[in-house]
């Protein structure tokens, strides 16, 4: 990503529009929305009258000189203080409330869209970002939110609510105010919009360089074997010099606003000062007027300092807000398809067809696999398969085979409807996939993959994974036909042994053992294995081998890859180039026809 | 901590600065309370025109003075904060480049990238932050009492009631919410789990139609972690009202007796104002002062993991005059073994076999059976506990790492690239390479092929990671990267399983031809890839089972049949 894009990221393109969606959310936390913006208000002004109170308490000692007037007016500032404190405390705790109640529903709602978002958008988009608008992008849009609505209002309220104090009080006096409030202005602008393009280069800069360790750190032991050590050092003094020269402007600027608004507030604080003064000496206010006044200053500056040094992050926030929405936007994969599946554990399982009269047909479940003049291509104009017809029956074993990018794993996306075809059709015991609702046709199916994907629990929780009400006993046959079960009895909990991410503390051909298990496990009527095989090495490969053979008994099997071992067997093998199937046939008719199949397997026979 | 000051050398000048200006600001600002006092308490009623003004211009220029001098110590703090992070930032990435496999294997990954990001920003803040807060707060407290005591001193007694009540109700709250905070970064942690794993894994949820259970999961884990949120905010939430009701009930109470003493004339208005005043400083540094307290502790935990990592060394360690050229590529392990540091078992025991210069050595065992880790001693990414490793007839001990590094080319199993063009990744194996030498590894690795076919040539970019290429590719690319260096010995480490078998005899095949000098050792799972070699070893656990050519060990070693079988014949037995 170039610079400039990382600049962007951070600026919101429609602030009125993400706020206004924002605010949505808040409809589902109505009364806390409402109280909380009522008590914020209301302690708000009530700390404004407390201010204000100063001046007759003053008053009264020094002008009236009358202690009833003393306490009367102090006790109002008790009652005033109390409603203050609690005011307070309970408007921030609704608002905090508001704020975890909302991002908590934006998180679930994020979730599960992603959940049906279709594999497309996985595959067009770099896991990175994704993670991060989940991560980083909501946790600053929770602490935004959390206390910027509170301190706007605040600052709302306290300026607006001083202001009619300052004016009802000596109009002279809060002319002068209004004056220095205006420089004041002058420089925030001026500060922030430096302050912000900095913050912005200083975010950029940290990207870059977060990048670079993180790149750097994944690939250490490369760095070691190829000496490149000291380039790496250099590379990396480069970003940290660029990073530490954008984090000290960003910084200054930044931390520059305080001493400013503070001590303009001051400068404000000393013209009150002279001015009630000589205001005093003429008798047109009191010198609790100016102890007021003097409050009031503090009052009116203060909000809007603490709500301008919050702009950067909360134009960050929103930024980040726009980057959860457009997700939440995605299109979704419908699951579309009027032909259902019905199990029936005595007659066998079934499809249900719905036919233009409003009756149904019953066409079995079997597993027959037809593809018609199938072309697809995941970019327009750019055909990753063409052409392809193939034919597979019920328990047969269909091997794809062919150099890398020719296409088979594109197959098998195409299968379970991962991807839709672009021309022609794939019939599943004779109906168009397209009819068929898409997460029957994938509870049919099974997939054990090259990447192998296992989940945080146990190891039978994984196994399960393949079908959740399977038994205890299912799962540990499941895991004896994997040959995994072995391995898992010698595991330090057996089945209950917990894995960590990803199956961590297993190794490659044991979370791929496990990953067979899983698919077994579930029953499938077609079984796709693409390189499943690929970390085991050939001993074991032989022992799952046999356990495979059992599994795919009455099941159709699409088998994708290179070991000779693997395809060998196979009831029909077809030969893939650029996206056409070249040559189709089984291990000898192949041999025989001394063609691509036969060159793919020259290296073992040109060895002999 | 102390051994991270010496970071801030470079930038000690602003160091110092910071807090001076810093305390220049606060007393300037100090003064203009009590000016302001002097104009009520002397100007009004002396109706002193004269004098008003004056003290009033004062105390403006005094609120300039600090404005600049504020300004001046914001920036000398940013430039030491900063500074003191990217010194120390810089000294750590060092570090990491000089750590073993060994040591990279203690930290793991994760926790190096958090190190050097989250931590050294952390630190680099804290520090900025103490630059400041630890100075202001303090003084502004301390001057604020001190005018306060100075105005009138039996009113501010109240401050000895107040200032402990404070601290104490601060530190309360907040010994209350740190267990909460911390078990709320575990639930974030558990929430962002699931949220990798379905990223990561989606195909598989999707096949086996897990989003319901998925769903649900992900659920129970939000649920918890807004309850936690919840619970940690509200127990911090209550600190600004609490603060808020102690600093009024003060002025309250300073209303009422000072009110009192105003009344029989032992206290001026004016004073009584600025006392007001100087209430809310000082209450308010007390607040900066524990949230200083806080972030704290923060920095001195980042200091700490940082130190781990500065105080780490690799155990791979370099004799006094190394060896600084290698004869000859020939090989030889004499009575090897090898354990993990920290692991009890050993991984190798008593390996023994030879290499001449230029010969094909292929390795060859079960899953599990430590091929990696016995070609891993070659080039000293880990040294061996027991025997020694000589290369070109010296012990590897005795040579440069550098130069032993350079000739010997290892080609890893997990294959990484990295962002950039073509041309940089293959530059790492030489960084003076010319076009044409790397269009030369290329063409040996079988990756011209499909390199060629690129509109940018050698300019195509490289995605992280090299997600952009097929596995296949990968590895190919990665051999032609490691062939770059011109070395005596190059090492395969299951390099070519993702690449089939017509491509892997065309591999074996120029490095027979045109690596004649290098002595290549390849492990593998095919028979095919090493039947050529001139010397086989089949390891198995740990150990060497068995050492001969092909056809040798086809008769004496059981293991080497099966795997020979099992792969010529099929997988169903005949």
């Amino acid at each position: 990503m170039s610079d400039k894009q990382k600049q962007k990221n951070l600026r919101p393109k429609d602030v009125k529009g993400t706020l206004i969606r924002l605010f949505s959310y808040f409809r589902f936390n109505k009364s806390l929305f409402f109280t909380g913006i009522l008590l914020v208000f209301v302690s708000s002004f009530a700390q404004i009258e407390a201010n204000a109170m100063l001046s007759p308490i003053i008053d009264a000692l020094v002008v009236y000189d009358d202690m009833n007037r003393f306490i009367k007016y102090l006790m109002v500032m008790v009652i005033l203080v109390i409603v203050i404190s609690v005011g307070q405390y309970l408007g921030s705790l609704f608002m905090a409330k508001l704020a975890q109640n909302t991002v908590h529903k934006i998180r679930e709602d994020m979730f599960s869209h992603m959940e049906k978002l279709p594999i497309s958008f996985f595959d067009s988009h770099a896991h990175g970002d994704l993670m991060s608008t989940f991560t980083n992008d909501v946790d600053m849009l929770g602490q935004s939110l959390e206390q910027s609505i509170s301190q706007f209002i605040i600052a709302v309220v306290s300026v607006v609510g001083t202001f009619i104090m300052m004016l009802i009080l000596s109009p002279i006096l809060t002319v002068v105010v209004v004056a220095m409030l205006f420089v004041m202005f002058l420089s925030v602008r001026y500060v922030g919009k430096r302050s912000a393009m900095y913050f912005r280069n200083q975010q950029a800069a940290l990207a870059d360089m977060n990048g670079y360790i993180e790149e750097m750190m994944s690939g250490q032991k490369v760095v070691k074997v190829f000496n490149y050590e000291e380039r790496a050092i250099e590379s990396f003094n480069r970003k940290n010099e660029e990073m530490r020269k954008a984090s000290t402007k960003a910084s200054t600027y930044g931390v520059m606003l305080m001493p400013i608004m503070g001590n303009l507030s001051y400068v404000k604080y000393a013209l009150v000062s002279m001015f009630g003064a000589f205001l005093v000496m003429k008798s047109r206010i009191t010198v609790g007027n100016i102890a007021s006044f003097l409050q009031y200053t503090r009052t009116i500056s203060r909000p809007i300092t603490q709500f301008s040094n919050q702009l950067n992050t909360l134009f960050a926030a929103l930024a980040g807000a726009e980057r959860i929405f457009n997700v939440l936007d995605e299109e979704v994969e419908e699951y579309e398809g009027d032909v259902r599946l019905v199990r029936d554990e005595k007659n066998g399982d079934y499809w249900k067809v719905p036919k233009e009269n409003g009756e149904y047909d019953k066409v079995p479940l079997k597993g027959y696999i037809t593809f018609e003049n199938v072309n697809f291509g995941y970019v327009e104009n750019q055909k990753v398969l063409k052409n392809i017809n193939l034919y597979a029956k019920p328990g047969q074993k269909i091997a794809l085979v062919g150099s890398t990018g020719a296409g088979k794993t594109t197959i098998t996306n195409l299968i379970n409807r991962f991807y839709e075809i672009d021309e022609g059709v794939i019939l599943y015991d004779g109906i168009d996939i397209r009819r068929i609702n898409k997460l029957d046709l994938r509870s049919t199916m099974s997939m054990v993959l090259q990447d192998v994907h296992l989940f945080e629990g146990t190891v039978a929780d994984n196994i399960r994974y393949g079908r959740l009400d399977a038994t205890d006993e299912e799962v540990e046959e499941a895991a004896k036909l994997a040959n995994a079960h072995y391995f898992i009895k010698n595991l330090p909990n057996g089945y209950n042994t917990f894995l960590t991410a990803d199956g961590g503390n297993l190794s490659q051909g044991e979370r791929q053992l496990l990953s067979i298990a899983r698919a077994a496990v579930a029953n499938p009527t077609i079984l796709i294995l693409d390189e499943a095989t690929s970390s085991v090495d050939t001993r074991t490969e032989k022992l799952i081998a046999e356990g495979m053979d059992k599994l795919m008994e009455g099941r159709t099997t699409f088998v994708i890859a290179h070991r000779l071992s693997t395809v060998r067997d196979s009831n029909a093998i077809m030969v893939l180039e650029h996206g056409e199937i070249i040559e189709r046939g089984d291990h000898d008719d192949l041999m025989r026809q001394k063609g691509r199949y036969y060159d793919l397997n020259t290296g073992k026979i040109e060895l002999e | 901590m102390k051994t991270l000051l010496p970071y801030m050398k470079k930038y000690w000048i602003y160091a110092v600065l910071s807090p001076i200006l810093m305390i220049l600001e606060v007393l300037a600002d100090i003064i203009i309370p009590y000016l302001m006092s002097r104009i009520v308490d002397i100007g009004i009623v002396n109706h002193d025109i004269d004098f008003i003004v004056r003290t009033g211009i004062i105390m403006i220029i005094s609120a300039l003075l600090a404005m600049a001098f504020g300004i001046m110590s914001a920036h000398a703090g940013a430039r030491a904060g900063y500074g003191f992070a990217a010194e120390i930032r810089e000294d750590v990435f060092k570090k990491v480049q000089s750590f073993s496999f060994a040591n990279l294997d203690t930290f793991t990954v994760s926790s190096l990238i958090t190190r050097l990001t989250n931590d050294c920003n952390t630190l680099g803040q804290v520090t900025m932050m103490s630059l400041r807060m630890a100075i202001r707060a303090p003084f502004l407290m301390l001057f604020g009492l001190i005018m306060a005591f100075k105005i009138n001193s039996s009113l501010a007694r109240v401050f000895m009631i107040t200032i402990p009540l404070t601290v104490f109700s601060m530190i309360a709250i907040l010994k209350k919410a740190r267990p909460l905070f911390r078990s709320m970064q575990t639930r974030i942690d558990k929430v962002n789990a699931v949220i990798q794993e379905n990223l990561i894994g989606i195909r598989v949820v999707k096949s086996f139609n897990r989003q319901d259970y998925e769903e649900k999961k992900f659920k129970r884990r939000n649920d918890s972690l807004r309850d936690v949120a919840l619970n940690a905010i509200s127990t911090i939430i209550f600190l600004m009202p609490m603060l808020n009701l102690i600093i009024y009930s003060t002025i309250i109470a300073v209303l009422w007796f000072g009110g009192q003493q105003v009344r029989i004339g032992t206290m001026g208005n004016g004073e009584l104002i600025s006392f007001i005043t100087y209430i809310t400083q000082i209450m308010m540094s007390l607040m900066m002062i524990s949230m200083f307290f806080m972030q704290l502790l923060r920095g001195i935990a980042s200091g700490g993991r940082i130190l781990e990592v500065l105080g780490t060394e690799s155990e791979i360690k370099e004799i006094e005059n190394p060896v600084k050229n290698l004869n000859n590529g020939s090989i030889a392990f004499n009575h090897v073994s090898f354990k993990y540091p920290g692991s009890r078992e050993y991984t190798l025991k008593d390996i023994n076999f030879h290499v001449e210069s230029g010969e094909m050595l292929g390795i060859i065992g079960s899953t599990g059976s430590s091929k990696s880790t016995l070609v891993q001693l070659i080039p000293r990414l880990y040294d061996v506990t027991e025997g020694a490793v000589i290369v070109g007839g010296k012990d590897v001990k005795e040579y440069d790492i550098k130069v032993l590094r350079d000739q010997v080319a290892f080609v890893l199993q997990k294959n990484t690239l990295f962002s950039g063009t073509l041309r940089d990744n293959m530059k790492w194996g030489n960084e003076n390479a010319t076009d044409e030498e790397i269009i030369k590894a290329l063409k040996q690795a079988q990756a011209w092929e499909f390199v060629s076919k690129y509109e940018d040539g050698l300019d195509h970019w490289v995605e992280q990671g090299g997600n952009n290429f097929s596995g296949g590719q990968k590895q190919r690319l990665c051999i032609a990267r490691a062939l770059i260096k011109s070395p005596k010995i190059i090492i395969l480490d299951d390099s070519t399983s993702a690449v089939d078998m017509t491509t892997d005899a065309k591999i074996q095949k120029t490095f027979k031809e045109e690596l004649k000098d290098v002595t290549k050792i390849v492990i593998a799972q095919r028979i095919s890839s090493i039947k050529n070699a001139d010397r086989i070893i089949v390891m198995h656990e740990g150990q060497i089972e068995s050492i001969g050519d092909h056809e040798t060990l086809i008769n004496i070693s059981p293991i080497y049949r099966e795997i020979y079988e099992s792969q010529e014949k099929g997988v169903v037995g005949e």
